[in-house]
């Protein structure tokens, strides 16, 4: 009975904490997800239209604050750096931070009269951390410099991000306003803490909103994210439903011992007036028990097993779902009913004439 | 009208005829004995009596009913109703005390109560042992627990299977004094016994040989 007891707490315990991971994992590689950049772009919905930051705070303010991890406006244009052309990114360094965590800095994020430098560009234009350059704006096609002294930089840091980021240099918004005068935005990455259905429906909103702007989801990350989660997800379930088999032959062979070993009493409440009745009430009352104690006992220990796996593998905490509980008993005892059919069928198969016979 | 009839019952395995064409009448009150060497069909007939089993062939009526007939459900009630067992190999629940065990019985017919088994492990003279585990118990002890089990519901008949078979001389004795004392009561008694000594102390004896009643006597010297 321990063994069949230790069997259905064990289970019960990976019952309650897979699915407590099933439920939390969404949530937990959204978030790291959310390392590998933006998962939603905004772009001008059309040519007349002004896509400014107030365009985008409209169109983020649709997106729910719990979900919004960050947004970053970028403004692209060609400036000249020792007469070399070169496209330099005009963009929130705050929103950068949140929405490409995983750009590496040599160096430091810019503060003002600073920039990043891509490390392709730093390599051709001779640029080190420290290093001081000009930058001047020659204008689009044939239109004049509209400052022939330029600004002076500093170089605060190299970024390495092994992709095309390292082809540009950053700067803010307002440093590439004054370099290159007014202008509106190319582009923002909107980084989203959301499965791809909730994803799809803030862009919908964003596109039928009518704010000019435009939102289209990066199917790089989010396919990514989709196809992961699934995956993930369908294995959390084979191995609870693998588990809990197990635990079902394990208690059913538990049961089926204990019945063997008590045929004699079976025989003897039998031949005493006991109708099947009784006997399937006594075996199945003791394996409603024990799961009843062993899905109490899993409960709590699969919480304590999810949490484990959670400050382990995705290092932030997991919060304790009510409903589990009752949930956890309720499958534990009903895995010990069905464990226990096999059994209960061989004790009031148990003929007392035979068992209890002389010798 | 006898409490136990068997008309012309036979119990047939395959070939072989446990039981050939017995017929039996037992009074109520009455004190039989059936003897007979291993393979004489004893144990066949303790079955039938005791509503474990049921003849291919005749008739069983037990206080008016054919048990021939009656479903397996039938016969657990009958058995809970009618019928007090008692065992060679004793057969006590060894993890409930002595008079647990006794309460056992009462559990399967209407419900526990304490007193009245008490009273009946007191009929047996083991008042003093109720609180004891059937390991702390010698086997005559373990026989008279049986016993009292077998009483507690009143029933109609005892039957009792080698009730003796594994006592020494003494705790023998008291077998057979519980059951004088049983019979003067007005229980009815039927004991399946190889020893000879636990037979002529019956009323009525009866001997089976393959499957027959080969003798069946009234004890002359019975209350002598």
């Amino acid at each position: 009975m321990v063994v069949a007891l230790l069997a259905i707490s064990v289970g019960a315990a990976i019952l309650s904490g897979l699915v407590t991971i099933y439920y939390d994992v969404p949530r937990q590689m959204g978030a790291q997800f959310r390392n590998y950049g933006a998962n939603m772009i905004l772009v001008s919905s059309g040519t007349d239209t002004e896509f400014d930051l107030d365009a985008v705070q409209d169109a983020v303010s649709l997106i729910s604050g719990d979900e919004l991890v960050g947004v970053t406006p970028y403004r692209y244009e060609t400036v000249k750096i020792h007469d070399q052309p070169v496209v330099a990114a005009g963009t929130d360094m705050n929103g950068a931070r949140t929405t490409s965590p995983y750009w590496h800095i040599e160096g430091e994020w810019p503060a003002e009269g600073q920039a990043l430098v891509g490390k392709t560009e730093a390599e051709h234009l001779g640029l080190k951390v420290g290093s001081t350059f000009n930058v001047t704006y020659s204008g689009e096609g044939d239109e004049e410099v509209t400052d022939d002294f330029g600004t002076d930089m500093t170089v605060s840091g190299i970024l390495e991000t092994g992709g095309s980021e390292e082809d540009y240099i950053y700067i803010s918004l307002d440093e590439l306003e004054e370099i290159a005068g007014d202008g509106s935005l190319d582009i923002a990455e909107v980084s989203v803490s959301a499965v791809k259905e909730s994803l799809n429906d803030y862009a919908d909103r964003i596109n039928n909103a009518d704010l000019g702007v435009s939102a289209r989801l990066v199917k790089r990350v989010t396919s990514s994210e989709s196809s992961v989660l699934t995956k993930l997800q369908a294995l959390v379930l084979i191995v609870t439903i693998v588990v809990l088999v197990l635990t079902m032959i394990c208690v059913a062979t538990t049961m089926t011992a204990v019945v063997t070993e008590r045929r004699r009493e079976i025989g003897l409440r039998k031949a005493l007036g006991a109708s099947d009745g009784s006997i399937i009430g006594e075996f199945m009352g003791e394996g409603v028990m024990l799961g009843i104690i062993g899905g109490i006992l899993g409960a709590v220990l699969g919480f304590v097993f999810a949490q484990f796996i959670s400050m382990n593998v995705f290092s932030s905490s997991i919060s304790f779902r009510p409903l589990l509980l009752p949930v956890t008993v309720i499958v534990s005892v009903a895995v010990t009913g069905l464990a226990c059919l096999s059994p209960v069928r061989s004790a009031i198969d148990v003929d007392p004439a035979l068992v209890l016979k002389g010798e | 009208m006898s409490l136990l009839q068997l008309k012309n019952i036979s119990k047939i395995y395959g070939e072989l005829k446990a039981l050939d064409d017995v017929s039996l009448e037992v009074e109520n009150g009455e004190w039989l004995a059936i003897m007979g060497p291993s393979g004489s069909g004893k144990s066949t007939l303790m079955n039938i009596i005791g509503c474990m089993d049921k003849p291919s062939v005749g008739e069983v009526i037990l206080d008016g009913r054919d048990i021939a007939k009656e479903s397996d459900k039938g016969l657990t009630e009958i058995r809970r109703e009618k019928i007090g067992l008692i065992f060679q190999q004793f057969h006590l629940v060894n993890y409930l005390t002595a008079v647990e065990n006794v309460m056992v019985a009462q559990y399967y017919h209407s419900l526990p109560d304490e007193k009245e088994a008490l009273e009946a492990l007191e009929r047996v003279g083991l008042a003093d042992r109720a609180k004891h585990l059937p390991s702390q118990l010698s086997g005559g002890e373990q026989q008279r627990v049986c016993i009292a089990r077998a009483l507690i519901n009143h029933p109609e008949i005892v039957l009792a299977d080698e009730p003796t078979g594994n006592l020494d001389e003494a705790n023998e004795n008291i077998v057979i004094d519980i059951f004088k004392q049983l019979h003067n009561e007005g229980t009815t008694l039927i004991v399946v016994t190889h020893d000879p000594e636990v037979g002529e102390v019956a009323q009525r004896m009866i001997v089976l040989d393959h499957g027959k009643i080969k003798t069946d006597r009234v004890n002359p010297d019975f209350g002598k």
